[in-house]
């Protein structure tokens, strides 16, 4: 298990409370430490803890508000326009706006909704969101928790958002939002199973699930050695977060706005928080896993490099927003089970394979893994585009009547000698 | 090691209590708004004028029934018609058992993967070719799936 201490920033702070002399904090900590006086020791743990959670949640809503903006204006540019320009330098205070007009709307509950579901869907949508956070290493010794199945809670907290989607049709009691909750969790469910696989190459170089020793283990940036393992868990996250064009589930000109249809007030506005929150986290996992984490070169601080990343991670998730069309469901779930489940199978055992070659590979044999790598993303990539590109698609290709798939049938037509 | 151990999942213990009360701290914050007049309660905004048959019903009753409609699940600007209980196509049901099948492949492969480099050094290939038989036999379960048009969504 690693040391808790070997976090600057839990040292730092648990020293400056703590007054029983710990040997590791021997010459840490401000004003020489012990603020606590003697029989509160007890409480420099919890504290220390509630300090700096709050320091990160702060960070995090903060890092919404500039990602709302940020994007909104980074679409503004893509479409050519100016994007939010009005309050604040560059409409830098519009976000804040928008959250003081969401928290004072008034809040409709329809009759029919479950209200205790209700109510309980938007809070276990940012929950987990937010705790992706807890294990992400935003610079050299800044993180708070590094355990050894970090990597695990990611997958199994991000995953979490299915159950708040559902939570949030049944509540709210609207068949719009059924119809968006059955697409989402059948959507969710596919990018599961390749997301998860796709990170095996990683876990296989690094030998660790902490992302700690993930992001010591990259000498060089894990991107470069695992092309397809990046591309897969980029293209999955993506979906995993709705965002477009995997945004079937809160497809606003088929069903509204999907599981939100019937909220408003700031239980929409939770929803909107945790979906610019675990976009953020997202990147900042992308980041840690696959883009070298805080690592850069010297003068610039690490935590610097780490938001820099992040930041480049965000800019390319809203140019895909940009710039693709929302998917059809079936070719949404096409693309998971028949192109990227198969790419994260070649992965597998590429990786396997080229571990076998070098195990424990040096910086230079992490080159010749590359190489290797980058070969059979290309040329894999370049095979599924034939065997299951636009030639194959099977509205394009007319085998469907082209009505049937377009039109949205997630309910079976009702016989026309009368309903249920 | 176990004092460590408990710190780790101490900090997310906590982290993951704040986390909770963040959002409903939100919700409170904003229940506040109606309590100090910030936000509006329950407005009418304009009260409909009754339809002819309904002239004889008392003013209480017309504001219920505005509220009423404002209180509907939304659909489109019409009343809802059934409720929400709609059937399914059968073809979700396909993909949440695909979906356990290769998740738990994925739970398997995990830990194996994490000690794959330590465990290639001494036994060599033998550890990529035992995990290669179970993808394959799980791939010929992929295999059936796809000939009997499971994954196709239509």
């Amino acid at each position: 298990m690693p040391d808790p201490f070997d976090s600057i920033l839990y040292r730092y702070v648990y020293c400056t409370l703590s007054s029983t002399g710990d040997a590791e904090c021997a010459g840490h900590g401000l004003f020489g430490g012990g603020l606590l006086p003697g029989g509160l020791e007890w409480l420099a743990f919890p504290l220390t803890a509630a300090i700096i959670v709050a320091a990160l949640i702060n960070g995090i809503l903060g890092g919404v508000l500039m990602m709302i903006w940020g994007e909104r204006r980074l679409l503004g540019r893509f479409q050519g326009r100016t994007g939010p320009n009005r309050w604040g330098p560059f409409g830098l205070l519009t976000p804040i706006a928008d959250a003081v007009k969401t928290m004072f709307k008034e809040d409709v509950v329809p009759t029919v909704s479950d209200r205790l579901v209700f109510t309980l869907a938007p809070i276990m949508m940012l929950a987990p969101a937010l705790l992706i956070y807890a294990v992400l290493p935003i610079g050299a010794g800044t993180w708070l928790a590094d355990i050894n199945v970090a990597l695990l809670l990611i997958i199994a907290v991000g995953g979490a958002n299915v159950l708040a989607i559902l939570a949030a049709s049944l509540g709210s009691g609207n068949r719009y939002a059924m119809f968006s909750a059955m697409r989402a969790v059948a959507m969710l469910i596919s990018y599961e199973i390749p997301l998860v696989i796709s990170l095996i190459g990683v876990l296989m170089l690094s030998g660790s699930l902490s992302l700690v020793a993930i992001v010591d283990a990259q000498t060089i940036p894990f991107f470069i050695v695992q092309p397809l393992g990046f591309f897969v868990f980029l293209v999955a996250s993506m979906a995993e977060l709705n965002r477009t064009p995997f945004d079937v589930a809160e497809a606003e000109s088929e069903i509204v706005a999907g599981y939100m249809t019937d909220y408003s007030s700031m239980k929409f506005g939770l929803f909107f928080l945790s979906e610019f929150a675990a976009t953020i986290a997202t990147s900042g996992v992308i980041t840690a896993v696959f883009l070298g984490g805080w690592h850069g070169f010297d003068p610039i601080p690490s935590q610097f490099w780490f938001v820099a990343k992040m930041v480049a991670v965000l800019t390319v998730i809203v140019w895909i927003r940009a710039s693709w069309p929302r998917l059809r469901i079936d070719q949404i779930m096409n693309f998971a089970w028949k192109a990227l489940f198969e790419l994260t199978l070649i992965n597998l055992v590429v990786s396997g394979l080229l571990v076998l070659a070098w195990p424990s590979p040096s910086t230079a044999e992490l080159w010749y893994m590359a190489g290797i790598n980058w070969v059979v993303f290309l040329v894999s990539i370049y095979i599924f585009g034939r065997v299951l590109g636009p030639k194959h698609d099977s509205v394009r290709a007319g085998n469907i009547q082209s009505g049937v798939v377009l039109s949205d049938s997630d309910a079976p037509a009702i016989p026309a000698g009368g309903g249920d | 090691m176990g004092e460590d151990y408990f710190r780790q999942y101490g900090l997310i213990a906590v982290f993951l209590l704040i986390a909770v009360s963040v959002p409903i701290g939100m919700l409170m914050l904003s229940r506040v708004g109606t309590i100090v007049c910030m936000r509006p309660t329950r407005p009418t905004p304009t009260e409909p004028e009754p339809e002819p048959s309904d002239r004889t019903i008392n003013p209480e009753e017309v504001k219920r029934r505005s509220q009423m409609v404002k209180l509907a699940t939304y659909e489109s600007g019409m009343r809802a018609v059934g409720s929400r209980w709609t059937r399914f196509n059968f073809r979700y049901y396909y993909f949440a058992l695909l979906f356990v099948v290769f998740d738990v492949e994925t739970i398997f492969l995990y830990p194996w993967a994490v000690r794959y480099g330590v465990l290639s050094e001494t036994f060599g290939w033998v550890v990529l070719a035992e995990v290669v038989v179970f993808l394959a036999v799980v791939t010929l379960g992929y295999v059936y799936a796809w000939r009997k048009k499971a994954l196709e969504w239509v």
